[in-house]
């Protein structure tokens, strides 16, 4: 019998980020713009996806993928407001993983759509570990969450584009310190986008959609080249 | 509650290095993770004797390294650990900082019987 050391350095999931590679480039070669839409339970994650079905599918044909563990309602509720949906129930899991997009992705027909919007499963941990391979990961933070949350999930602030504070009409009944959120979140992502926003009100939308049709842009125009 | 997704990605991955090798056995594996990315050391210990049951890797012991999350402040370059306070510098409050460490999340080798 011969003990030997295998020198590996692997990343864990690398398994996972191969496929979100393929889903990328499936979604590269469709034209398709997509992004990862990650929240805690009930931070409004659905509410922005009607808002934005609702202001942007004059213009774009919108495909909205929905991660749950169990029911079809936020599906539901993306179909009501005007887009193509499919849901996919996780069976458990707490988060989507590039496998899961992928049986979903090959279900639709990619090119009859111009933004994908990718519902994933409310939870601040989980979902930052498994890339999808989606062009943009944004981060649905509220309000009634506290100010403390970049500060205790440094992983899931760090690593999205894009940070909308929802529920900014709460904000004259809950304690929430915008600039210890903000310092948080400036502090693990520099480069991140902060937009103020409520769903319920309206306030501040139009800067997530500006900031949509902008990334869009630059989206098609990479692709081209 | 993501971590039998990641065991099972770290079966996967010593089973195939362990096979390429002839190996009859694997013993030890190393695991390198920061503290930024979160799972928990007993969790995957415990579906380990699950998942891995009837493999090469049925009585392998999974050690962990922890590595913490220090920051770097680019203002008064304080260097910190994040120990449960406030991410940004805890000497001048700047959040201009870099991450030096924490983020780590890698299977950095196996002990094999061949
Ligand atoms: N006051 C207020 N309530 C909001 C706002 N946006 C959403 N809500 C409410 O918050 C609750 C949860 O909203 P959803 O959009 O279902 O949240 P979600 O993130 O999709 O939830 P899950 O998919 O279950 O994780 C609902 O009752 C919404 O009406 C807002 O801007 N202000
Ligand atoms: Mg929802
Ligand atoms: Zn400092």
């Amino acid at each position: 019998m011969n003990q030997q050391r295998i020198q590996i350095v692997q990343n864990i999931l690398s398994a996972n980020d191969a496929i979100a590679d393929q889903n990328r480039q499936l979604l590269n070669k469709a034209g398709l713009f997509s992004i990862n839409l990650m929240a805690s339970p009930g931070a409004g994650k659905t509410s922005l996806i009607e808002q934005t079905v609702k202001n942007l599918c004059q213009d774009y044909r919108i495909l909205v993928i929905d991660g749950d563990i169990a029911t079809t309602f936020d599906a539901d509720r993306a179909m009501a407001a005007g887009a193509t949906a499919i849901q996919i129930n996780t069976g458990g899991d707490c988060h989507l993983d590039a496998v899961m997009l992928n049986k979903a992705l090959v279900q639709a027909d990619l090119n009859q759509f111009d933004l994908l919007i990718v519902e994933n499963v409310g939870n601040l941990v989980c979902p930052a570990s498994f890339a999808l391979g989606t062009f943009h990961n944004v981060l649905v933070a509220s309000v009634p969450e506290g100010h403390d949350k970049p500060h205790k999930y440094p992983a899931m602030y760090r690593g999205v584009d894009c940070v909308l504070l929802n529920k900014i009409d709460l904000l004259p009944y809950v304690e929430f310190d915008v600039d210890f959120f903000r310092k948080g979140l400036e502090a693990l992502n520099p480069n991140v986008e902060l937009l103020m926003v409520s769903c319920r009100s309206g306030e501040g939308l139009e800067n997530w959609f500006h900031w949509l049709r902008k990334k869009i842009g630059e989206f098609r125009t990479q692709n081209m080249v | 509650m993501h971590e039998l997704a990641i065991t099972q990605n770290v079966l996967n991955i010593v089973l195939d290095h362990a096979g390429k090798a002839q190996a009859t056995k694997i013993s030890k594996i190393y695991l390198v993770i920061g503290e930024l990315s979160s799972i928990v050391d007993e969790s995957v210990q415990f579906y380990w004797e699950i998942i891995a049951k009837d493999t090469l890797a049925e009585q392998a012991e999974l050690v962990f390294r922890r590595i913490s999350a220090s920051f770097e402040c680019s203002d008064c370059h304080t260097v910190y650990q994040l120990d449960g306070n406030a991410v940004y510098c805890p000497a001048c409050g700047s959040s201009r900082v870099k991450i030096l460490s924490g983020e780590e999340f890698y299977i950095e080798a196996i002990d094999v019987e061949t």
